[in-house]
């Protein structure tokens, strides 16, 4: 088999293709994970990252707008990380949430949710805005991805933003997650984060599950259950705020 | 049978986009509006209801988990379709957005903890 057929292979099996290649990206980063960062940054923080610097690669060799998916072997990935099925293993991951663990979280852990969700959102608007996005659109896509990496697209594909602001709203999110699993042991002292409660409610304001669930293993690996329960809602939260009432809300003050 | 599980999943997501798409049209916006959010939320409902009154099998759940898992490698794949090349001229934006989100954040944790005052949990956990 000639290099020519090989390449008709992969394009002809696109999809097929992009789970092969995700999973050779997923292996590198936690090895990468593993033997570089000791485990300080969790596997699937540097295999975003990796993602997006092969959409950099991508888009500087063929000059497109679609970053990795614009060579042809690889058009696949455009399939596996399109909104259809990407949407739908977000959704997916809210099976099993727990709702007695929310009433035992309170109204604290409820609410920490809530608030994560609007300040990181409200954080990621203003920069927006200071970097010169005036359209309601994009200001409230970096502002959903500075909540996470995931409420940023899902935002910015019901409103229908730029893939440039998508991709912003992911590095955003990314950033976040990543300066969680390394800050949280650091300042873990300085904000009372030694007990379920003040867990609680920093997975509710982190809202990062990866990030969360990194930084309290770091810190005290008892607490993990409990921010990992309410960052799970975070992303549920997020994604039903974001493109709702906080697009209302920006709209109305831009115009 | 995987596939009920599947077809569970499936269900929620086109009834979440449908209410988005529907709630989009009501609010006058060419958007979809929380359409994720609601199709989270009714899974988490149907997830919660007792046994009695609707049941998935552990086979059945598994349809499920295993979109679940697939949630970072499809993201991973979707950070490698964007625009990223566009993107890297205001990259400043996506470190300074992140590093103040998550620096309010912390400050923020003090303050709501001590909302919460009593600490039950914790002895509950004791």
């Amino acid at each position: 088999m000639d290099g020519s057929m090989l390449t008709e292979l992969l394009v002809k099996q696109g999809l097929i293709s992009a789970f092969l290649f995700v999973g050779v990206v997923t292996w590198i980063s936690y090895w990468l994970s593993t033997h570089l960062t000791r485990g300080h940054i969790h596997g699937s923080a540097i295999a975003i990252a990796l993602g997006l610097a092969l959409a950099y690669i991508g888009g500087l060799y063929t000059g497109g707008s679609k970053g990795l998916a614009d060579i042809a072997i690889f058009s696949g990935v455009a399939l596996l990380g399109g909104s259809m099925l990407r949407d739908f293993a977000i959704i997916a991951t809210a099976y099993g949430a727990d709702l007695s663990a929310i009433k035992k979280a309170g109204w604290v852990g409820a609410l920490s949710v809530v608030i994560g969700v609007v300040l990181s959102f409200v954080v990621g608007a203003v920069v927006a805005l200071a970097f010169g996005y005036s359209d309601a659109i994009s200001i409230t896509t970096i502002g959903a991805g500075a909540a996470t990496y995931i409420v940023g697209p899902v935002t910015g594909t019901a409103l229908g933003a730029s893939s440039e602001v998508v991709a912003l709203s992911i590095a955003a999110g990314l950033v976040k997650s990543i300066l969680v699993m390394i800050g949280t042991p650091l300042v873990a002292k300085y904000i009372g984060l030694n007990n379920p409660q003040s867990a609680m409610v920093y997975g509710g304001l982190m809202g990062t599950t990866s990030g969360v669930a990194g930084g309290l293993a770091a810190t005290d690996p008892k607490l993990v259950p409990y921010g990992a329960m309410t960052a799970t809602f975070y992303t549920g939260v997020g994604c039903l705020l974001a493109p709702s009432i906080l697009f209302f809300i920006v709209r109305f003050l831009v115009g | 049978m995987i596939v009920y599980g599947v077809a569970l999943l499936s269900f929620c997501t086109l009834f979440g986009m449908y209410t988005g798409n529907l709630l989009g049209e009501l609010l006058g916006v060419n958007a979809n509006v929380g359409g994720v959010g609601i199709a989270m939320l009714l899974l988490i409902l149907l997830s919660n209801l007792s046994k009695k009154q609707f049941h998935l099998d552990t086979v059945s759940e598994s349809g499920i988990y295993f979109w679940s898992a697939m949630y970072i490698p499809i993201v991973v794949a979707m950070a490698a379709k964007q625009n990223v090349v566009a993107a890297v001229s205001s990259g400043w934006l996506a470190v300074i957005a992140g590093v103040l989100a998550v620096a309010f954040s912390f400050a923020a944790i003090p303050l709501i903890s001590r909302f919460g005052g009593d600490r039950d949990i914790e002895q509950e956990v004791k």
